[in-house]
């Protein structure tokens, strides 16, 4: 889609427009596959649509929405992080023993604690993509070894057990406000705060900018090191909040925690729309990413088919949605050279 | 006399001068480390990532990345294992999943080059849907009574010694392709390709194919490791090799390859491949957990990107500088 909104940005009057509609109708794809899913699970097994399973639905979709909000900023400027997963584990561990030794600890200070140490992760990546002039690729696939093997060196074999974090830290994850629970809360706060910087604010545009044409955004004067840098503090911060989100609903936390999660990260991103080439998506497409694939591993489960279908269906899912996304490109490219001609 | 200059400062040299020096400081300081069985494992140990890491090369160096390995290599060893409790020979099985391995190469050459794909995105979904299918196949089973014949021969050594079977296969393979990558037209081409490939195209490359293939042997490749991995711990298993794409990729990188293709030699990779075995192993022997060493590789990858940028770095100020020095001299 990059290649589409460059060509748009040279071609096309208008440009707003244009892009808004594309990336409408991708979104609009999701929500219908959503829609069909849901139909269609909801049909042969009316349990499905259950306040339990939903709940349950919700919960698991929460904490991969928030690093997917994170993913996709840094998607849409062009750059990927790989360290998400290993990030998580930092924070879940060191907050979940943070709060075994000091049981009075409020929650405000947990999530704090969590989003100071996925920050200070993502000043190191962003430094070392922006300053150290090392692709995104290469520097965040070191640091995912790196914080993972940080944790490892510090927690090592041990783990901290649900018994062990005081109580008001293991209800936060299934209390809930008004019937909704905290955990979504949080990630339709995360969503609707990123989308909208990410939509609304001047930073956002640039960051848009920046992953269309690193090139072009530099000359037009956007400071690139400082957006680099907001681009990875905001995924790692929320990758550390999604630490403190991950140890307060499942208690027992060990240094492998998360371990793997950036794939699943990444997957609802693209899933949502955002191009992995940067310049193109949004937030709360990402947000629906993560829903959808949470969906299909409970439709799956409900359904009773062999819940090892879901990893080769996410794998289709991301092919297909790369597929979807080039078809759309080398459409608008082809109008937009067409109707030039005329001009 | 520039151009061995220009081969003396590049990383390769340096990475393989580093892994030399490692090598002797390990088998001096390092208790059991020079051990006729210990190197027997470390051969066994690097055997799957060096062989992907063959492959690997080419593609980096036109400037593409193949994630998809690791679970080409499980989804290979699910099937060997099924086709096995099918009844299969094994003697049938070992080059059917080579030729399978090579068709889920095809799959990822297809979509990143005939539609066009970025090969990142495409091989993170391959990867996850290749993984998917090892599951379907095999589930959470393991099959594991393989012939002894054949998991012996690759567990076992020359003669008894300290050296494994399957070095010769290592050896031979990258034989074949240090000879293909440095002393062909075709072994040229990749590196046109990656420093640029409309160039490439318009200079008579038929880039298209070239991935294409260069997606099918790595395919081939991964079945292959994945046929290996499975004798060796004589268990097929659907997650298999789980994670091994990351280690192939950050070996390739240490060993000088650019991420952004064009640059890289087969022997800086080997030596990536060795250095980051020989640590592991090591510091092992040392009692430092085989998850901490995480860290290990994942500052060494960073460093091994970052280095050569500072020094490029320092290297085109100062000769700003000198520049800048000469006309005041003048006047």
């Amino acid at each position: 889609m990059s290649v589409a909104t460059a060509e748009i940005r040279k071609n096309d009057k208008k440009p707003r427009l244009r892009i808004g509609y594309v990336v409408r109708q991708r979104e609009m794809g999701i929500v219908l596959a959503l829609v069909v899913l849901v139909a269609y699970t909801a049909i042969n097994q009316p349990r499905f649509l259950g306040s339990q399973s939903i709940t349950d639905i919700l919960l698991n979709t929460a904490i991969l929405a928030v690093l997917a909000s994170g993913m996709a900023v840094v998607v849409i400027t062009r750059h990927i992080d790989l360290s998400v997963g290993s990030v998580l584990g930092l924070s879940a561990f060191t907050v979940a023993t943070v709060m075994q030794d000091n049981q009075g600890l409020p929650m405000v200070a947990a999530l704090g604690l969590g989003l100071a140490i996925g920050a200070v992760a993502g000043v190191v990546n962003g430094a070392l993509v922006h300053f150290g002039n090392v692709p995104a690729l290469v520097v965040t696939l070191g640091t995912m070894y790196a914080y993972r093997g940080l944790t490892y060196s510090w927690a090592g074999g041990q783990q901290v057990t649900a018994d062990e974090v005081p109580r008001h830290f293991l209800r936060f994850a299934n209390s809930a406000l008004l019937g909704v629970p905290w955990l979504v809360l949080i990630a339709l706060v995360v969503i609707a705060g990123v989308g909208l910087m990410m939509r609304n604010y001047r930073i956002g545009r640039e960051l848009y900018a920046m992953g269309s044409s690193p090139h072009a955004a530099g000359l037009a004067g956007i400071r690139i090191a400082r957006n680099t840098l907001v681009a990875f503090v905001i995924s790692g911060a929320l990758a550390g909040l999604g630490g403190v989100l991950y140890a307060s609903r499942f208690g027992t936390v060990d240094a492998s925690s998360g371990n793997g999660y950036e794939l699943q990260v990444v997957a609802a991103v693209v899933v949502g729309g955002v191009a992995v080439f940067g310049g193109s998506g949004t937030i709360w497409g990402a947000g629906l990413g993560a829903l959808l694939l949470t969906v299909i591993g409970s439709a799956l489960a409900v359904l009773d088919i062999n819940q090892f279908w879901q990893q080769a269906i996410v794998g289709a899912l991301i092919v297909l949605a790369i597929g979807a996304d080039r078809l759309v490109a080398v459409r608008i490219a082809r109008s937009l050279r067409k109707r030039d001609s005329h001009v | 006399m520039s151009e061995l200059r220009g081969r003396l400062a590049s990383w390769d040299t340096v990475i393989i001068g580093v892994t030399v020096a490692v090598l002797i400081a390990a088998t001096a300081g390092v208790e059991n480390f020079g051990n006729g069985t210990n190197f027997t494992f470390l051969i066994l140990d690097l055997l799957p990532i060096a062989l992907i890491a063959l492959p690997m090369t080419m593609i980096v160096i036109t400037g593409e990345i193949d994630l998809s390995v690791a679970s080409t290599l499980g989804l290979t060893s699910a099937i060997m294992g099924d086709l096995w409790n099918r009844g299969l020979t094994i003697e049938m099985i070992i080059p059917l999943c080579v030729l399978i391995g090579a068709l889920l190469g095809a799959v990822n050459g297809v979509l990143i080059n005939r539609l066009g794909l970025p090969s990142l995105a495409v091989t993170i979904g391959t990867l996850a849907l290749y993984r998917g299918l090892a599951l379907v196949v095999l589930g959470d089973a393991a099959v594991a009574d393989f012939p002894w014949a054949f998991t012996g021969w690759v567990t076992g050594t020359i003669g008894g010694g300290p050296i494994p079977n399957v070095l010769i296969v290592l050896v031979v393979l990258a034989v074949i392709f240090g000879v293909v990558l440095h002393a062909t037209p075709f072994g040229r081409s990749l590196f046109a390709i990656g420093a640029n490939d409309q160039a490439a195209r318009f200079s008579g490359v038929d880039v298209a194919r070239t991935k294409f293939w260069l997606y099918v042997v790595s395919g081939a490749i991964a079945g292959l490791a994945g046929v290996l991995w499975t004798l060796r711990y004589s268990s097929a298993r659907a997650d298999n090799g789980a994670g091994l794409e990351l280690a192939v990729v950050a070996a390739v990188l240490l060993g000088g390859v650019s991420i952004f293709g064009g640059r890289g030699s087969l022997w800086g990779v080997l030596s990536g491949v060795l250095l980051l075995a020989v640590l592991q192993n090591a510091l092992r022997l040392q009692d430092v957990s085989g998850q901490a060493l995480n860290i290990v590789t994942g500052v060494l990858l960073i460093a091994s990107v970052l280095l050569p940028n500072i020094i490029t770095g320092v290297r085109d100020s100062l000769h700003r500088r000198r520049l800048r020095a000469v006309p005041v001299k003048s006047s």
